[in-house]
């Protein structure tokens, strides 16, 4: 179990509170097709990610990053069992849709990115640090059950 | 991976709309790199870390220059930074994945401080600048 000091609580059920899941979900989504065009690769079925200005228009981008976000809330309504929140999430990703954990890193740190450009000066050094946390420890929860 | 024209473009524009602030900016990534990543303190047991502290604002200035440095000389990476890359390989021998981390802190920064400038297309081409240059910077290690 992973242990979490009041503060990184705080810091991430604060910031949490102000993301629009949506708006943020999308821009996280968009911005790791672009920045890191490999990752286009499970998302074939999408449609049209011929430049950025697709896909961030693209709205199968939009509607999958808000659904990706939203199950990151899962994380943060239950930081105290990470794990056990995404076991069937986790044998998802590797039995049907052989998706490589580093994947998970990646969008674990745009999210970062992401976050930092909306909260700014809000977005503390103290802060990062408990989102660095809890980013790793979602894309360790996803990776866990893999065979 | 290469940097195509506009991505060379892209992180001049960054560069010139960051201006005089770059040598702020490396403090600041400085200071995130050691309080969000922390095993990075390792390298530096000889510094006072320390919230403010001078020796990491006065190197944020070393790591800024070294990076607009090698945006002005965006063609020629490796020559602009051979010297530093020998100095990495030799003397300092900083883990590689380190590099990933100061880059992903300086984008941070950039981000709090730039977001109108970091759209998707420019974040792209800043990250890869950033890998480029830890690239540059660990190519002598073996």
């Amino acid at each position: 179990m992973v242990h979490w000091t009041a503060e990184e609580k705080q810091f991430i059920t604060s910031v949490w509170s102000k993301v629009n899941v949506e708006e943020c979900g999308a821009e996280a989504l968009a911005r790791l097709l672009i920045v890191y065009p490999w990752t286009q690769r499970f998302f074939s079925s999408f449609g049209n990610l011929s430049s950025p200005t697709a896909i961030v228009g693209n709205p199968k981008v939009r509607a999958h990053g808000k659904k990706v976000l939203t199950s990151f809330g899962e994380a943060i309504k239950n930081l105290d069992n990470i794990k056990s929140t995404y076991t069937k999430l986790s044998e998802l990703h590797c039995e049907k849709l052989h998706v490589d954990p580093e994947n998970f890193r990646l969008l674990g740190d745009i999210l970062i990115i992401v976050l930092a450009s909306h909260f700014a000066r809000d977005f503390t050094p103290a802060c990062q640090f408990a989102w660095q946390k809890l980013v790793s420890v979602v894309a360790h929860a996803l990776a866990r059950k893999y065979h | 991976m290469v940097l195509s024209a506009t991505d060379k473009s892209n992180v001049k524009a960054v560069f010139a709309k960051i201006g005089g602030s770059a040598e702020a900016l490396g403090g600041e990534a400085l200071e995130r790199l050691f309080v969000a990543h922390p095993t990075t303190k390792t390298y530096f047991s000889h510094f006072d870390l320390s919230p403010g502290s001078a020796q990491v604002k006065g190197h944020g200035k070393k790591v800024a220059a070294a990076l607009v440095e090698a945006a002005n000389n965006i063609d020629d990476i490796a020559g602009a930074l051979s010297k530093l890359s020998d100095l990495h390989a030799q003397k300092l021998r900083v883990d590689p994945v380190n590099f990933k981390l100061l880059g992903h802190c300086f984008l941070v920064v950039v981000a709090i401080h730039h977001p109108g400038v970091l759209t998707p297309e420019v974040h792209a081409s800043l990250d890869k600048f950033l890998c480029t240059v830890g690239t540059v910077l660990t190519a002598k290690y073996r």
